[in-house]
């Protein structure tokens, strides 16, 4: 029965912890080369979930075939990353890079705010939703329980596919060389004839699509809601935090923490699920300041 | 000497001016009305909807010519605002724009603060959608009153229907939101059931974070527990995913759904919900409301929302239409008793103890202690061809007063002293 409850709680904890990923992902890359923390971040992925679930339904009504959702969701993506976050990038980051990081965080602030009322005048404040994707896979049964394929098999598979790509683009590409060195030191970078503008746009606007991607993936498990983006900035800079803020692999790490300890709190003290993440964050914290992989002074992605 | 002129001038102006009777006030050129409701965050599902119908209800009274010929105005506060935003706003639109009845608020946590501040600024305030039951039996108000029933009611009607209509099961789980309605709905559910049926096991007491994304992790571990009955009075966002996450892993195969709030996700949940869930509207709020469904005065409104909104209306809707109806009504009501001149705000309070009105379901009355009784209706999902969505059928309409703390009591005290047997109680049947 323990070990039952065990391995339950782990396959929610995992379902769970992937989506947390995909959107900390993102947040973290950004902080880590940009040193900017992008509050809007949670706006990206409720637009993210509503693009797609308008591009779905779309879909759906049109008669088009059911598995079209799945590209429909990363084209629905990496649409509105490119769009928004390329347009948040050029028109007001670009600006503020060498100010005082309070005010960039209050103009990404200023940017969530004016995004989420967007969304409610574009899509109002009736719930959404869009599961086709969730019903074409189906559902598993493992250990007596039903879990629906698309959130035990799909969205960890998505995240570790996201993870992996993100490395191998960092380690093994031209454009990863560049944004690790500009990361490293911008002035040399600039100086040896790396376009630290250019890096710092690219960069941005990869974390808004990844953004914007966990919004897309989470459409079908959830109803699309005003005020979504918020809890998810929350949680997901609790993940990056008990990372330390601009680790990657570590944001994996501790999206696994806290997913699965959420999950075993609803076996076992359902009292406390609600502060895990959080409680997760300050024992960290608490322990080591820069969080699990942070490094003092030096920051690397 | 001048300045003695000028002194004695000024009191005979004020003299003149000064009504002949106390009581003639004048008419005011408008009726201010403050609502406030929530224009964002997640309980704009019921903000919303609502909103459109006050602006409905509103234009509708005009166009007849206002109350006694006075037109209505209204002035909206987002509740989504936040507290603090909130309170202020409610004390300048009082104090500085003169309202002259307030209605407010959606949420009990806001009705909690509203009410002694209203007290405070001597304003009339209706609790109009709010459902905690303890601001009405914890204290006395002179300007505060609540035009639909409260928590314990309608917590115990779909709790009387669970035990008329499936009395044997064994074992039952909440899964409630973590805040106030959803800790007091369940403190007021168990306490009820504790007396009627003490065999019966609670095997997981959830309260996932209010807004939560995902219920997976409680859906897998009831999962593992079969409860025979899982209450939720959960709403909104929070219900559709609950129910569709449940309903996805084949949830609904194994357990029976207690929704009391569920009426106000119907039309989002389409063919999500299954057949049989037992489901309540916080009063006799319904579309298809079996006793009034064939009145013009309900159809035309109903299609009139229909044509505005796109949706049929929801329960929050026909709250605020019980706002209106009791506004009109103890207009009417306090004008009548002041000989036909228009009155003041202290005739207008005096008025609502005892106030009969009737909004678009069963009429209702006002306590002396300001609450309303209102009858309750709970039914169960099933399937029609009219609608693309699940209707409500084997509805049951009970009368409010076997289901409310008598004046003076308090719910939890009241529900403590419940004998065996004294919830197998039957509603008002109806087939369909």
């Amino acid at each position: 029965m323990t070990m039952n409850i065990a391995a339950l709680a782990l396959l929610d904890g995992l379902a769970y912890a992937s989506l947390l990923f995909l959107v900390a992902v993102g947040l973290t890359l950004i902080f880590g080369v940009l040193g900017i923390l992008n509050v809007a971040h949670g706006s990206l992925y409720a637009i993210g979930a509503y693009a797609t679930a308008t591009l779905g339904q779309w879909l759906v009504a049109q008669g088009f075939n059911p598995w079209l959702t799945f590209p429909g969701m990363i084209v629905a993506a990496v649409a509105v990353g490119v769009l928004l976050g390329g347009l948040i990038e050029r028109l007001l980051l670009q600006r503020i890079y060498s100010k005082d990081p309070v005010l960039q965080l209050l103009v990404t602030f200023a940017v969530f705010m004016i995004l989420e009322n967007l969304q409610r005048m574009i899509w109002g404040v009736q719930p959404y939703f869009m599961s086709t994707p969730l019903t074409v896979l189906g559902n598993v049964r493992l250990l007596g329980i039903n879990y629906t394929a698309y959130q035990v098999l799909f969205l960890p598979a998505a995240a570790l596919v996201v993870l992996f790509t993100l490395r191998y683009f960092l380690r093994h590409t031209n454009m990863g060389a560049q944004i690790l060195a500009v990361t490293e030191d911008r002035e040399a970078a600039t100086a040896i004839g790396i376009n630290a503008s250019r890096v710092y746009f690219m960069t941005f606007v990869i974390g808004a699509c990844f953004a914007a991607l966990g919004g897309a993936l989470a459409t079908p498990t959830t109803s699309l809601v005003t005020g979504m983006g918020a809890n998810m900035i929350v949680l997901s800079f609790a993940v990056a935090a008990t990372a330390g803020l601009g680790q990657i692999e570590g944001a994996a790490i501790s999206a696994l923490i806290i997913g699965i300890a959420r999950s075993f709190a609803v076996y076992l003290s359902p009292e406390i699920e609600v502060i895990m993440p959080y409680l997760i964050m300050v024992l960290v914290l608490l322990v080591r300041p820069n969080g699990l992989f942070g490094k003092e002074t030096v920051r690397k992605i | 000497m001048n300045k003695f002129s000028g002194a004695a001038s000024a009191a005979a102006l004020i003299a003149a001016l000064a009504p002949a009777g106390a009581f003639a006030q004048d008419k005011p050129a408008e009726l201010n009305i403050g609502i406030t409701t929530y224009s964002s965050g997640a309980a704009s599902v019921f903000g919303v909807p609502a909103r459109h119908a006050a602006e409905m209800l509103a234009e509708r009274i005009n166009a007849k010519g206002g109350i006694d010929g006075v037109p209505i105005k209204l002035h909206f506060i987002d509740e989504g605002a936040g507290l603090e935003t909130l309170l202020t706003e409610y004390r300048r639109l009082v104090e500085d724009e003169g309202m002259d009845v307030m209605f407010a608020s959606i949420s009990s946590g806001v009705c909690n603060k509203i009410a002694p501040l209203a007290e405070d600024l001597e304003v009339i305030n209706f609790m109009w959608d709010c459902g905690t039951q303890r601001i009405l039996e914890d204290d006395d108000y002179d300007y505060v009153f609540r035009t639909q029933a409260n928590a314990t009611p309608e917590v115990l009607a779909p709790l009387a229907y669970l035990l008329k209509h499936h009395p044997e099961f064994k074992t039952l789980a909440v899964v409630n939101q973590d805040y106030a309605w959803g800790r007091d709905s369940w403190e007021i559910f168990q306490a009820a059931l504790k007396s009627q049926r003490p065999d019966v096991e609670v095997v997981a007491e959830l309260f996932p974070a209010f807004g939560a994304a995902d219920f997976s992790a409680e859906v897998s571990r009831l999962q593992a527990l079969q409860p025979d009955v899982i209450l939720s009075t959960s709403w909104g966002g929070d219900l559709d995913t609950f129910v569709r996450q449940a309903g996805q892993r084949g949830l609904f195969d194994q357990s029976l759904f207690v929704l009391p709030l569920a009426e106000s996700s119907l039309q989002r949940l389409g063919d999500s919900l299954p057949e049989g869930a037992i489901v309540g509207a916080r009063g006799d709020h319904y579309f298809q409301h079996p006793e009034r469904r064939d009145d013009p005065e309900f159809k035309k409104f109903n299609e009139d929302f229909k044509a505005r909104t796109g949706e049929y209306p929801i329960y929050s809707v026909y709250h605020m239409v019980q706002a209106f109806a009791a506004l009109e009504a103890v207009y009417d009501k306090a004008i009548a008793a002041n000989g036909g001149a228009w009155p003041e705000k202290e005739q207008i309070a005096e008025a609502m103890a005892g106030l009969e009105f009737q909004g678009l379901g069963r009429p209702l009355s006002i306590r002396e202690d300001g609450q309303a009784v209102e009858a309750q209706l709970v039914g169960m999902t099933g399937t029609s061809e009219a609608f693309p969505f699940k209707i409500i059928k084997n509805i049951e309409i009970y009368d409010a007063e076997p289901l409310m703390a008598p004046v003076g009591e308090e719910s939890l005290d009241w529900i403590g002293k419940f004998e065996p047997g004294r919830l197998d109680i039957s509603g008002t049947p109806f087939e369909n």
